[in-house]
């Protein structure tokens, strides 16, 4: 009873909350703001790094290289090139590096697959380990069995969840 | 004459330390007790030591003793005493002797709060505490000395990097250096348990606590250096997997792993060379990241100055450490133990799978962090490894983890029924995936990850409200105070450090999901809108600071005509460095910020006429931090417990066999 | 075998430990050039001392040739300069110089000030040909061969261990 009552509460909260969220539009752009090629602009920049600034994107740096390389990346996109061109004709100059995020080829498949080659790993692991620790059998209570005894043995296979 | 004190007083640290990790070793290898009764008091001597060095470099900082290399570098008479005392952590070296105090300052508490510890044990732990000391002072003495002279001295500072001078620069490295440190007690006592062959349940139970709290003090640095980064630099960021801040999470990660992997060696007696290699591993990826940081084979933004003879003293101790322990391990692994079986189905199967799916994580982010440095020794060119990949890899890997924070707790130790859990758990699931799918709309937009994201964060709190209330029903005690007063604080803890977690995972969904940036051009008196808001430029005021030259914006923020905040961005000119930082204007809200920062004027001359100014809108973006304070303060809350009863049981005495045995009810 | 299992994280250190070793030797900041091995990117571009003038990459195919970026403005050209008006006068390989974001008044100057080394000097005004080459930092080098091929890219200013060991011996194969 408390805990649906506790979960009603959470659910009104969470639709009251919603109200206070700024209601956008699907990009986030809004009246007398930014327009869609600057929007698309701003998350491609995101994705370079600055030469320069080596710890910064290209969208947010302050460095004369990344200005110049703003505009070029400006003018390339009104010249009708897709985002993958840009970065093309960037990656022609400045190599890999400038892309953070790795393109996907053979050095780079150990970083790409490596996460979920490891987590298969993970998993095989962790199923073996289970198999090898399961119980094969589990003692069951037989009629002769008090309360008191059932509950000590429960208590000795530890078959409590009482502790955290 | 306070620098040579404070130089003095490190030497002679460095033989304490010595003494410190010898002499109580060799006492345990013999069991020569006059040998082990050695430990507490060269590490309390060790401590003073380092607290008197401490103190003399603060003393030079706040004094303004420019003939100090280290205060002329990083100091300026213009600088707040604040900031002057902040200095003294500021710097490569300063920093190295906040890390020495903080480890200095972990082993005295070690020794205070050890009482019911086997005095092999404890001198076991201080003298491995002792080693790692010694191999600080080593580097801060003959690499890093933050007490060398500069002569002549020099007129005035160069002044503290303005990034740096700001309120989280005083708190943010001795939180996070509290939580790098504290795993070395868990690594600590991790070695002993290797060295005398032996690790029960028992061990597990005076290691929790000290992990738990260096755990809770690294959640609070991390979540500080964010915050920090979030309205400091400028750009409305406060995650960019930057080299430096993967440092700190990793061992965050394995941190956590570790934590719950302690508490099935505590209550069930499993996992032990896994918990034992899991201590070693965070405190091995805190020395790993104090390498990475110092040693220059990344760059990042908080790399410290370079010099190749440091990275390598780094690297030649981490690897004695390091390579020490693992051999250690691969030695002694084997006779500690294996440990308990339990079912397919059961609360360590799960806590095993979170491990599993912690380390993993961790694991991907060691390998996005040091590709570039891979494929560069391998003379395989250089790329780069940034957010877009962390990203793509990150979630993934942690969403099953945080889904199984809603069944591992109702889970019974060593056997579980599935079809039990499913019916205890299927209307808490339920209830989750309907309000996930429904919410985006009403927030609107919906997206995947959104939902995903929000059907994580609403299960966990779901299943914990019903993971109480079959508790409280299941209590045998009367009335609703009583139910609750039964539970201990560790489950409390446990609660709300996972109710943490959810308020985070909120935060970091809905601030992805829905934030957005307006970067425009405003003349004076212009309006802009964004998200219901309406942003009103009124011009730029130039000023003084006390040491800068300040250029401050004034953005009144409206709502429905209603004038709601004035906001004041500014940009800084730092009169000792010339540098320029852009400090934003932050209007808080609970349930988003409206985020305001200066860029350029239009035209350089006119501060007057128009300015570039960027107007971000960050939803829900506080309980990012508010989600890690909650984090925190559950394992502060779970460690409560423990210290509570070892303090009833010295003070009435012997309750019973079982007391003595050092057995608490839980 | 149950020992092999524990020696598994000691095995994976050591190569951590390894690359970290590599790793203190070598430079993150440096980004190096993909353009090595392509053709040259062409300009053609007015001359420091002969605006009515162009030079064009065209005119110097058949050439072995150094491309020098420097600027009026930028402070660690004027480290490597003195070994560049010594190479000059060594005549051994013609250098151009790009200047590089300049104003072709103060380029002109510097040039006056610190000494010619350039067989000739072409303007980058807004730094175009710059970004063709890849330049992220000033000075940096390039050396080019007579098919018009990029073969070396020297980063940062010019070093004397760098002339001997690297550039020149690989001008005088080239110039074969």
């Amino acid at each position: 009873m408390i805990a649906r009552a506790a979960i009603a509460a959470l659910l009104l909260a969470c639709a009251a909350a919603t109200s206070a969220v700024d209601p956008v539009s699907p990009n986030g752009e809004n009246a007398a703001g930014m327009s869609a090629l600057d929007m698309r602009l701003k998350r491609l920049e995101a994705e370079l790094r600055c030469l320069v600034c080596q710890n910064q994107t290209l969208a947010d740096s302050n460095a004369d290289l990344a200005d110049d390389l703003r505009r070029e990346v400006r003018s390339l996109a009104l010249a009708g090139k897709s985002d993958d061109d840009i970065k093309a004709y960037l990656v022609a100059r400045y190599g890999d590096f400038v892309l953070y995020k790795p393109p996907v080829k053979p050095i780079t498949w150990m970083l790409w697959f490596g996460p979920f080659a490891l987590l298969a790993g993970g998993g095989a692991v962790w199923w073996v380990v289970l198999r090898r620790r399961a119980r094969s059998t589990t003692p069951t209570a037989t009629k002769a069995d008090t309360a008191g005894e059932m509950r000590a043995r429960k208590l000795l296979n530890g078959e409590d969840d009482v502790a955290v | 004459m306070i620098p040579e004190l404070g130089h003095f007083a490190l030497i002679l640290a460095l033989l304490v330390a010595i003494a410190q990790s010898m002499l109580p070793l060799a006492g345990a290898a013999y069991r020569e007790p006059r040998l082990m009764a050695l430990a507490k008091p060269a590490a309390r001597a060790q401590f003073l030591l380092v607290v008197t060095a401490f103190a003399c470099l603060a003393a030079s900082f706040v004094g303004n003793d420019f003939s100090v290399q280290n205060v002329a570098t990083n100091s300026n008479s213009e600088l707040p005493l604040h900031y002057r005392f902040a200095a003294t952590w500021g710097s490569h070296e300063g920093s190295l002797l906040l890390w020495t105090l903080m480890l200095a300052g972990w082993t005295f508490a070690v020794t205070l709060f050890s009482r019911n510890l086997p005095p092999v044990l404890l001198a076991r732990v201080i003298a491995v505490m002792g080693w790692v000391s010694v191999g600080f002072l080593l580097f801060l003495l003959f690499t890093s000395n933050p007490f060398d002279r500069l002569v002549p001295p020099a007129p005035e500072g160069r002044d503290l990097n303005p990034l740096l001078q700001d309120p989280g620069m005083v708190i943010h490295p001795p939180m996070l250096y509290m939580g790098y440190v504290g795993f070395s007690v868990a690594f600590a006592f991790a070695i002993a348990a290797l060295l005398g062959g032996r690790l029960d349940a028992t061990w597990a139970r005076w290691s929790r606590p000290w992990t738990t709290v260096a755990w809770a003090f690294l959640t609070i640095g991390i979540a500080l250096g964010s915050g920090w980064a979030y309205y400091t630099l400028g750009w409305g960021g406060w995650w960019f997997w930057d080299p430096v801040e993967n440092a700190s999470f990793m061992p965050w990660l394995t941190g956590t792993a570790l934590i719950h992997s302690l508490a099935v060696t505590e209550k069930r007696g499993a996992f032990k060379s896994w918990t034992v290699l899991l201590a070693i591993l965070a405190f091995s990826l805190s020395l790993l990241g104090t390498f990475l940081v110092r040693s220059g084979v990344l760059t990042s933004v908080h790399a410290f100055a370079t010099d190749p003879a440091r990275g390598v003293f780094i690297l030649v101790f981490l690897a004695l450490v390091v390579g020490g322990s693992l051999t250690l391990f691969a030695w002694r692994a084997g006779k500690v133990g294996l440990g308990g079986i339990f079912g397919v189905v059961s609360r360590e199967s799960t806590l095993l799978a979170n491990n599993i799916l912690l380390i993993v994580a961790m694991a991907s982010v060691l390998l996005g962090t040091l590709y570039p440095l891979f494929l560069d020794a391998l003379d395989l060119g250089k790329i780069s490894v940034g957010p877009p990949y962390f990203d793509a890899v990150f979630y993934p890997l942690l969403a099953p983890a945080v889904f199984l924070m809603g069944v591992g707790p109702m889970a019974r130790w060593n056997k579980a029924s599935l079809p039990d859990l499913w019916t205890r758990l299927k209307w808490a699931l339920g209830v989750a995936v309907v309000a996930a799918v429904f919410l985006p709309f009403i927030l609107g937009r919906w997206s995947p990850l959104i939902a995903a994201g929000l059907f994580l964060a609403l299960w966990v709190v779901v299943s914990s409200i019903v993971n109480l209330r079959t508790r409280l029903a299941g209590s045998h005690r009367h009335g609703i105070v009583a139910k609750l007063a039964a539970n201990s604080p560790s489950y409390y803890g446990m609660l709300l450090a996972h109710l943490g977690v959810a308020v985070f995972i909120v935060g970091v969904t809905l601030v992805k999901g829905y934030e957005s940036e307006q970067d425009v051009r405003l003349d004076l008196g212009q309006t802009v809108d964004a998200g219901g808001y309406a942003f009103k430029f009124l011009g730029v005021v130039p000023g003084p600071g006390p040491n800068y030259r300040a250029l401050t914006g004034t953005v009144e923020v409206r709502k429905d005509g209603r004038l709601i905040e004035t906001l004041k961005p500014e940009k800084r000119i730092y009169n000792a460095s010339g540098q320029t930082m852009t400090i934003a204007a932050i209007d808080i809200g609970l349930f988003g910020d409206r985020y305001v920062s200066l860029g350029e004027p239009l035209s350089a001359d006119d501060i007057d006429g128009a300015w570039g100014v960027r107007i971000y809108l960050k939803p829900f973006i506080d309980w990012i931090w508010m989600g890690a304070f909650l984090m925190a303060l559950g394992g502060i809350v779970a460690v409560c417990d423990r210290r509570y009863r070892l303090a009833i049981q010295r003070r009435t005495g012997a309750i019973g066999p079982a007391a003595s045995a050092g057995a608490p009810a839980n | 075998m149950k020992s092999l299992r524990w020696s598994l994280p000691l095995a994976i250190f050591v190569i951590l430990v390894a690359f970290l070793w590599v790793g203190l030797s070598r430079d993150p900041r440096e980004v190096p050039s993909p353009l090595i091995g392509k053709h040259a990117p062409a300009f053609e571009l007015a001359k420091l001392h002969a605006p009515s003038e162009t030079l064009a990459t065209a005119d110097l195919k058949g050439t072995v040739w150094l491309l020098n970026v420097w600027a009026s403005w930028c402070v660690s050209c004027r480290v490597e300069h003195p070994l560049l008006v010594e190479l000059a006068k060594a005549n051994i390989v013609p250098v151009y110089g790009l200047d590089y974001k300049d104003e072709p008044d103060a380029g002109r100057a510097w040039l006056a000030q610190h000494g010619d080394p350039y067989t000739a000097s072409i303007v980058d005004r807004d730094g175009r040909v710059g970004i063709d080459y890849g330049v992220y930092g000033v000075p940096e080098t390039f050396l080019i061969d007579k098919a018009g091929v990029v073969r070396y890219k020297q980063i940062g200013p010019l070093t004397p261990e760098a002339l001997k060991q690297k550039i020149l011996p690989l001008v005088r194969e080239l110039q074969k």
